[in-house]
């Protein structure tokens, strides 16, 4: 069974909600980024998302592109991330997923990257300039390994398109609480609860919401109404600004906090 | 056959925005619903009489249209040709043919009820034509610009200003067009209940490529009936630079069925020996940047490269998908003209015709000076002259230096004893 299928069933068990941090794969390095993925999983997190970096990030604000950026200057490759990840499954089986922006996939050759995908130990991808009319051949090839195509869905989305996302989705459903790029908001949108009402009348899958989610109580409100909270620009802001802090250490300080109020509603 | 072509030529792109394996709609979620609506407000206002009519009464009394078409004797003779006609783009409103398209966009958005508008821009060109129209309609336009395009072109950002548009600098990634391509998607993608974003060229996601191509095929649907009306045939060669794409797929468009050939030019920059080029369909491979799967200039591991041209409208590393398939099916042939071909370009039209071209259609006159043994004496050629030279003469000054002083080797007529030495 794939590790994010059976992650949740036992958060669904447990009556938790999944608290999933992403981290830009290489800034500041790959092995700080080895570290932190062993180090959120002791504060408890529960899914990894691992952004692969791309030159043009469309889809991010200011935070990920930047981090992004500092992770090709260090040469931060997909090749590597996946040994990266092969590396980490020595030591722990916290599911994994790519975030990665379709060109560098595209570049890799898709059946050479669900196979290395899967021989690494890497669960799903979530891949966001690739809606599900687009995504058919990739979610194909990584279903044939065994590897989740995660769609995204956003407010705008008319029924028709959850419908479309819901189907396609493996996994869970990746809701975009706002309509805009990635990044830290002052306030969250009074319409998650309603539109994730409407996705769950169209998929049993998981739906966990991610973009603009970066305090304690925004992760708690967001996680009262959905399946896990995605947390990206809050971590990897606090990352940049304290790079020589331990993982440990930065774990607990920035991630521990988040953790207890998303994890601690369901309970 | 010619018929039969022409039918499955224009049928192009299918109902997912596909020109072959080129095209498509690779964005984020958030923008999918609006470009549904927007193919489907296009597709209407391409049915509906009356949006045709009021399309062609502003491209008529307020961007000139129609433009003509100059017989340049003297650089035919240069060329060794029969005829060559050059398609003056460069005569309309704001000096480029990107009007044809911002006009059609800035209707289509207030079709939608869109009142704020959003351009990229590279060397301002399509920025002005979005501001220009914008100030006619009465509509909010913010201009996203790579801070180092913002240095290199003050005139046009000083025009866009006086225009009343608001010229947002990028200090993202490279500075440059692709930035400001990548920060307009992130505005569109935030507030795309209320605005509209009108790319300049035939890239993007779907139907933005067929869209584009559609307002600007009038450069090629013009140019036929110019010809017939003369009572000349099709021509054998059409030829125009490429950058995006948008000049030459208006003047190809109309003309794919025929019997006429069809060369797109794009920028060599210092040589496509070098990295420093910007000729995406000779040197890129397949890839999805900005929307659309197209060819791509980008590393071994995906990541896009910086383009380099002289000319910052052909400065880009992507290409439309519809120029990706024409040059897979072979219906085109895509060369390049260097920074320095391009030049020699510009100092050959002013000098012989007396009209003083962009650098981005001058690679078109530049690659056929340096290839004239390829074209026989019989032959009859139509360039689409996509822009005037206005924008550009502070950095040709600075790129010839002194040695715009010296006598240039291909003048015609007064020296056309001297043509022979030009290579």
């Amino acid at each position: 069974m794939n590790r994010i299928d059976k992650k949740f069933l036992e958060l669904r068990r447990k009556n938790e909600k999944a608290l999933i941090v992403y981290l830009a794969a290489g800034d500041p390095s790959l092995a700080k980024t080895g570290e932190l993925v062993l180090a959120l999983e002791k504060e408890g997190v529960d899914l990894i998302e691992l952004g692969v970096p791309f030159s043009d990030p469309l889809a991010d604000g200011p935070v990920i592109q930047e981090a992004s950026g500092r992770a090709l200057k260090k040469h931060t490759t997909l090749k590597k991330i996946l040994a990266c990840v092969a590396a980490l499954r020595k030591k722990t089986q916290i599911p994994i997923l790519l975030m990665s922006y379709l060109n560098p996939l595209l570049r890799y050759g898709l059946p050479a990257l669900a196979r290395d995908a899967k021989k690494s130990g890497v669960d799903g991808f979530i891949v966001p300039d690739l809606p599900p009319e687009e995504g058919r051949q990739v979610a194909s090839l990584m279903r044939g390994r065994g590897v989740h195509e995660v769609f995204l869905l956003a407010p705008t989305s008319p029924p028709k398109r959850i419908r479309l996302a819901a189907r396609a989705s493996r996994g869970f459903i990746y809701y975009v609480s706002l309509t805009g790029v990635t990044g830290i908001r002052r306030k969250l949108s009074a319409e998650i609860g309603r539109k994730l009402k409407g996705i769950r009348r169209e998929s049993r899958l998981p739906v966990c919401v991610g973009f603009g989610i970066s305090t304690p109580d925004q992760a708690r409100k967001v996680a009262s109404v959905s399946d896990g909270v995605i947390v990206g620009s809050a971590v990897v802001k606090a990352l940049a600004a304290h790079p020589s802090m331990g993982a440990a250490e930065f774990s607990r300080r920035f991630v521990r906090p988040l953790v207890r109020a998303g994890k601690g509603e369901g309970r | 056959m010619p018929n039969k072509n022409k039918k499955a030529w224009s049928r192009l792109p299918d109902s997912r925005g596909y020109f072959g394996p080129y095209g498509g709609r690779y964005v984020p979620e958030t923008l999918m619903a609006a470009l549904e609506e927007l193919e489907k407000a296009a597709r209407a206002a391409r049915r509906d009489k009356n949006f045709r009519k009021t399309l062609d009464g502003y491209l008529r009394n307020f961007a000139g249209r129609p433009t003509p078409l100059t017989d340049a004797r003297r650089l035919a003779k240069l060329l060794g040709v029969r005829r060559l006609l050059l398609k003056r783009e460069d005569l309309l409103h704001t000096g480029a043919h990107k009007i044809n398209n911002t006009l059609g966009q800035a209707l289509l958005a207030m079709r939608m009820g869109k009142q704020r508008i959003i351009a990229e821009t590279g060397a301002g060109q399509h920025g002005v034509a979005t501001a220009t129209v914008c100030a006619l309609f009465g509509l909010e336009c913010d201009v996203y610009m790579g801070q180092e395009d913002i240095e290199r072109q003050a005139l046009n950002v000083f025009r866009m200003r006086l225009l009343g548009a608001r010229v947002i600098p990028v200090k993202a990634g490279s500075r440059t067009l692709k930035d400001a391509v990548n920060e307009a998607i992130r505005d569109w993608v935030t507030h795309v209940e209320n605005t509209h974003y009108i790319i300049g060229s035939v890239i993007g996601p779907h139907p933005y490529p067929a869209m584009v191509r559609d307002f600007q095929s009038v450069i090629g649907k013009e140019t036929a009936a110019q010809m017939k009306r003369a009572g000349l045939s099709d021509p054998d060669y059409l030829v125009a630079c490429v950058g995006g794409g948008s000049n030459s797929i208006g003047l190809f468009y109309p003309y794919l069925g025929s019997k006429s050939r069809m060369i797109g030019v794009e920028a060599a920059g210092e040589g496509l020996h070098t990295a420093r080029h910007a000729a995406t369909l000779s040197l890129g491979k397949t890839g999805v940047l900005h929307g659309s799967k197209s060819e791509v200039l980008q590393d071994g591991d995906g990541q896009i490269r910086l383009a380099h041209s002289i000319s910052a409208g052909l400065d880009y590393p992507g290409v439309g998908p519809e120029h990706a398939y024409l040059k897979k099916t072979g219906r085109v042939s895509y060369v390049a003209a260097t920074d320095k071909e391009a030049l020699l370009g510009v100092k050959a039209l002013s000098e012989n015709e007396g009209i003083i071209p962009a650098l981005e259609p001058a690679h078109a006159i530049g690659y056929l000076l340096k290839h004239r043994s390829l074209f026989k004496k019989s032959d009859s050629l139509v360039v689409c002259l996509s822009g005037r030279g206005d924008k550009d003469v502070e950095q040709i000054s600075k790129m010839t230096g002194t040695k715009s002083e010296a006598r240039n080797p291909c003048l015609a007529g007064r020296q056309a004893k001297q043509g022979s030495k030009f290579k």
